[in-house]
This record gives structure tokens, C-alpha cells and sequence, in this order.
């Protein structure tokens, strides 16, 4: 069913010095002493690292329930922010996708895309053959996973004893990582485009509508980085 | 556990597994050569910058009381660090949570 070499292969392939595992256990602890600052109970803090695993989404989910939003006004901000997995999805999904393996495994194992496994899997996708590609993706996606679950309990049970400075420092982390590794990954000119441009537009839109800046700036960067890098090919 | 946050974390959960689970179908028409994937790829990368951007900018959460110049000075020592440490993403992460939080206790 799944195999078992490959799928240990790719859980332990977080454990680099420079993993992405740390940026998303320090953002999850920040979300954890969230969770619990604004009445979460620990059961309520796992629950919602289990079921979201996206740390936008878990930050909208605590102002919707600052301010008291209504389902419906949390289910379009989540949407809105976490659009960017349906493209994230599709460049990691296709290349993992075989006809050897059953189709659960793609639709259960879709949970674990967050920009952590999305950064381990594409640097890593290579040394897999095709085939086992999909149980490396869910020995990542596992361990990540786990990660931000328990970084959440480490980060609830923190609480206290994390300052205001403390919690600015943990937040930090993860764009700043994120930021250096999209700097890192520009080796092509349409990569190079479409992060350089999405960077700019994105919160150039935020002056027009903060809820769609990101789907409108990062289709609109996407888009002219890949018709910039079509012209470079032919 | 409360009705409300359940409720509320089950909607976030559909809100976020819909892209996920859509990204999935579409992934099993398109072809990883082709003219398509490419595009989905740009479009990955650029909603991603678009994101880390934002939050950078224009922060939610406990990064919403630091000032913009505090987080302008932080990226920019993390992009010379991520240099001189010849692209290691562990000192500049580090080193940008230590600053940020000195910084803030010390102006914030």
C-alpha cells in the first residue's frame, strides 16, 4: 500500500540543518499562545492545527473569532487567503501523480500542502522515482504535519510565559524564512519574474481590495512571468 | 470543547481543503511538460511572493504593532546575511526574531 523505505525517506528529509521544519514550528508556537490568549481550549488549539494546517487560515480563523464573524465571512477570508494552495497544489501534485498508485492517496495527502512540504518536496522530488514519488510526499507531508500539531500544544502551553517580544520575534520568522528561500529558488527568469513581480503586486492591490490583493497580484505576476519566460524559451 | 469554534474551525478546514482538493483534480489532467504547468507553476511561486510580501508589509497578528521602518531594517539585515552566509536560511531566520524582538522592546 504504501511504501514504507521511501515514505521514512521522506520524513526524515526535514531534518536538514536548514529545514523549513523550523520557520513552521516557530510560527505554529506563535499560533498555539494565539489559540490560547483569545480562549481556545487545547483540544480546540490541536483540533485546528489537524484540520487547517495553514498558518494564514489559522490567523484569520482567530480574528474571525475576535470580532465574532460569521460562518460565512470566515469561510470567504479563508478561501481568499488560501486560494494560493489551488496553484501550489496543481506544480506539486502533477509531478507526484501516477497511474500506479491509487487516487486516495492524492486526495488524502492534498491536506499536507503548505509552503513548508511544498519547499521540501520541490527541492527533493528529483532523487524520487515517479512511482514512490507519492509516499515520499506523505512521509513529508506527515512529518510537517506533526510538527505544526505539536509545535501548537509547545506554543498553548507557552503562553504565559511569552512576552509580547517574545511573540513579535516568533512571528517574524516564518515570512523572513520564506522570504530568503523564494530568493533562493530564483534560478530561472520566469521563477525569478513571477516571485519578483508577485512580491510587488501583491501588496500593491492591497490599496484596491486586502481581501483579493493576493489572488489578483499573484495571478497577474504568474501570468506575465510566464508569457516572459515563454518568449526566453522559443 | 465550544459548538461556535468547532463550527468555526470546520469551515476553515472546507475553506482551505476546497483549493487543495481542486488543485488535486486539476493535477490529474495536465501534463508536467506542458505549456499549462508551466503557467501553474508561475502562478504558484507569484501568490506565494504576493502572500509573504503582504504579511511583510502589511502584517495581521502581533507583527501589526511593530513599526514599518523596524521591519524594513530586519529584511534587509536577513537579505545580507542570507548573502554572507552564503544562502543558509538559518542565520537570517534566527537572527531576524532576536532583532525584531530587541528592537521592539527597546522602541516598540
Amino acid at each position: 500500500m504504501i511504501n514504507f523505505k521511501i515514505f521514512l525517506k521522506g520524513l526524515f528529509s526535514i531534518k536538514s540543518f536548514d529545514s523549513p521544519a523550523i520557520a513552521l514550528g516557530a510560527s505554529f508556537i506563535a499560533i498555539g499562545a494565539l489559540l490560547k490568549n483569545i480562549g481556545f481550549t487545547i483540544q480546540e488549539s490541536i483540533f485546528s492545527s489537524f484540520l487547517i494546517y495553514a498558518l494564514p487560515g489559522s490567523l484569520v480563523l482567530a480574528e474571525s473569532m475576535i470580532i465574532s464573524a460569521s460562518l460565512l465571512n470566515i469561510f470567504l477570508a479563508v478561501w481568499l487567503v488560501n486560494a494560493r494552495l489551488y496553484p501550489m497544489t496543481v506544480s506539486l501534485m502533477t509531478l507526484v501523480i501516477s497511474k500506479n498508485q491509487p487516487r486516495w492517496k492524492y486526495y488524502l495527502s492534498c491536506h499536507f500542502v503548505a509552503v513548508s512540504s511544498w519547499l521540501i518536496m520541490r527541492s527533493n522530488y528529483k532523487k524520487i522515482e515517479k512511482k514512490y514519488r507519492i509516499d515520499f510526499w506523505i512521509g513529508i507531508g506527515t512529518a510537517t504535519w506533526l510538527i505544526a500539531i505539536f509545535s501548537t500544544i509547545i506554543g498553548f502551553f507557552s503562553a504565559e510565559y511569552l512576552n509580547k517580544d517574545m511573540m513579535i520575534g516568533l512571528a517574524i520568522v516564518n515570512p523572513i524564512y520564506f522570504l530568503c528561500a523564494m530568493i533562493g529558488v530564483m534560478k530561472s527568469k520566469s521563477v525569478s519574474f513571477a516571485i519578483i513581480l508577485g512580491a510587488v503586486l501583491g501588496p500593491t492591490f492591497y490599496y484596491i481590495s486586502p481581501e483579493w490583493c493576493i489572488l489578483i497580484g499573484g495571478i497577474i505576476a504568474g501570468t506575465i512571468a510566464f508569457f516572459i519566460g515563454e518568449r526566453n524559451v522559443t | 470543547m465550544s459548538l461556535e469554534i468547532v463550527l468555526a474551525i470546520i469551515v476553515t478546514s472546507i475553506a482551505t481543503y476546497s483549493s487543495r482538493f481542486l488543485g488535486t483534480v486539476t493535477s490529474e489532467k495536465i501534463d508536467e511538460n506542458s505549456k499549462i504547468y508551466r503557467w501553474f507553476n508561475c502562478l504558484a511561486y507569484s501568490t506565494l511572493a504576493a502572500l509573504i510580501s503582504r504579511v511583510l508589509i502589511f502584517p495581521n497578528g502581533d507583527l501589526i504593532d511593530t513599526s514599518y521602518l523596524m521591519r524594513v531594517v530586519v529584511i534587509i539585515s536577513a537579505i545580507l546575511i542570507f548573502y554572507i552566509t552564503k544562502r543558509n536560511l538559518v542565520y537570517p531566520t534566527v537572527f531576524s526574531a532576536i532583532i525584531l524582538a530587541i528592537i521592539s522592546n527597546y522602541f516598540g
